[in-house]
């Protein structure tokens, strides 16, 4: 689904991602996991081009979106996007920030797109914040309204950016619930987290980062239970 | 009008009490043939000036601000040449304008460029029209950018397109962010009308300058002058703060 050739990205003179090849398959639960700073954040924006690459290619449905000449924007219609801050919009109500971008790009009328979030407001069990602002809101609720104004565009893939990481830790548990539910309707999620227990359970395969590079991968029993390379012994012993 | 015309004589031989020297010039400054009317048509053109020029700044400055941003925000590899040419000629702008005094160029404006037009209060009104779009584009810009980028980013991961996420997501949140700086460059712009009289506008600070000039009398026209700029300065301030307190209350509904 989304196939990632020899990409590389620096920062002036600071190498993030050092020639990583990559494939996420229909219906992966992708769950990346290192140290700060190993580059993971990185690569995850690079799948949707918020990080443009330095060097190689992405493809995403058959489409290389690493080529200038594709609408970038058609593409991140099919890819839903949390945030670790959350990035609702202030200036809007909750109901406006999920159906601003379906009705813009005309994906739905306001009509179909009101109905479609309330429903979506209903499985995260917050319809009766569809009038409320951002600013009343908790943490956790940001969070979950956030992957609602996500799943309203219908994406075929989700990306979390560390998405409880800026949350109080009584609010982790809704947030990882939802995505839980989401991950067993069958959504293709990769997802860069710091919640082992969460990646352990949900994800079918894990990517251990460090260095800009993907230094492990493979199954959650694999790679917690028979950790080969020393870096992700060492990261695994300081985590768990 | 009794008053003033008994105690003037006395003005002269110098033996008039302050009470009487200070009615006697009161009555000159503002009073003897109708003058505080000349005051009045200084405040409306005063007026005038600053709304045409704030109109000039805040269109200028807003094209602008969005021609430097959008070429700033341009992804790598994928650059605009034409918006690379608009951009320069953007910065060479900001940076002569920024970079002159007002006085100077209100008299290159008035007596070189446009030195055969009779127009003084439109060709003042222009240049400080000109002069303000530069300062309006770099608070916007300040503002644009000062927004937390993440708002954008969130926008275009959605798959809204530049304009869209500039309208209805950056825009209107840096909008509130600026308007205490836009207030006070309109406070500014107020009172720089009175520079125009350099180039022959006939705002508040030329019906003073006429006024003592048949008078010989400076210290009342000019101190009711700043009396009037404060005045209207004070009033201004007051209805900015209006509108700030309402588009907060907007924010935590």
């Amino acid at each position: 689904m989304i196939d990632v050739k020899h990409l590389s990205k620096s920062f002036g003179d600071h190498l993030v991602l050092d020639d990583i090849s990559e494939h996420i398959y229909p219906g992966d639960k992708v769950v990346i996991i290192g140290p700060s700073g190993s580059g993971k954040s990185t690569f995850l924006r690079s799948l949707n081009l918020l990080e443009e690459p330095s060097a190689g290619t992405i493809t995403f449905d058959g489409v290389e979106i690493t080529d200038a000449n594709t609408d970038i924007n058609a593409v991140r219609r099919k890819m839903g996007m949390v945030f670790q801050h959350f990035n609702l919009f202030p200036n809007m109500t909750i109901l406006r920030n999920i159906t601003l971008a379906p009705v813009r790009t005309g994906l739905m009328t306001q009509a179909e797109a009101d109905q479609a979030a309330m429903q979506l407001l209903r499985r995260v069990g917050l319809e009766e914040k569809a009038d409320a602002y951002p600013s009343q809101l908790s943490g956790g609720q940001k969070q979950r309204i956030a992957i609602v104004r996500a799943l309203a565009m219908n994406p075929k893939v989700m990306l979390f950016d560390e998405p409880t990481s800026a949350l109080d830790p009584e609010m982790v548990g809704e947030v990882l619930n939802v995505m839980k539910e989401l991950a067993s309707d069958g959504m293709t999620m990769v997802v860069v987290t710091h919640e082992m227990g969460f990646a352990r359970e949900v994800g079918n395969r894990i990517l251990f980062m460090d260095g800009g590079k993907i230094l492990e991968q493979g199954s959650p029993e694999a790679v917690f239970g028979n950790p080969q390379n020393p870096r992700l012994r060492d990261f695994l012993s300081k985590v768990l | 009008m009794e008053l003033y015309e008994a105690w003037k004589p006395l003005l002269r031989e110098g033996s008039a009490t302050f009470l009487q020297e200070f009615y006697v010039k009161f009555y000159q400054a503002f009073i003897e043939g109708d003058r505080w009317i000349q005051y009045f048509k200084g405040v409306g053109t005063t007026l005038l000036v600053t709304a045409m020029a704030l109109a000039i700044g805040i269109l200028l400055g807003v094209l602008v601000a969005m021609i430097r941003t959008a070429h700033d925000q341009q992804r790598p590899g994928k650059r605009n040449p034409i918006l690379g040419l608009v951009n320069a000629v953007c910065k060479v702008y900001v940076t002569v304008i920024r970079g002159t005094p007002m006085m100077v160029q209100l008299l290159i404006m008035g007596f070189v460029i446009f030195s055969s037009s009779r127009n003084y209060n439109m060709v003042g009104a222009l240049t400080l029209g000109i002069n303000s779009g530069a300062y309006v584009a770099e608070i916007i810009r300040g503002g644009l950018m000062a927004l937390d980028p993440g708002q954008a980013e969130a926008g275009r991961s959605l798959g809204l397109n530049y304009a869209d996420t500039m309208r209805f997501i950056v825009i209107p949140q840096a909008f509130k962010a600026i308007l205490p700086s836009l207030g006070n460059e309109f406070i500014i712009l107020l009172k720089d009308t009175s520079l125009i009289t350099v180039i022959g506008g006939k705002e508040l600070v030329y019906a003073a300058q006429a006024i003592y000039g048949r008078t010989y009398e400076q210290m009342f026209p000019l101190i009711g002058v700043a009396c009037i700029y404060l005045l209207l300065v004070i009033i201004f301030s007051w209805l900015l703060g209006i509108l700030e307190r309402r588009l907060r209350q907007s924010d935590r509904r």
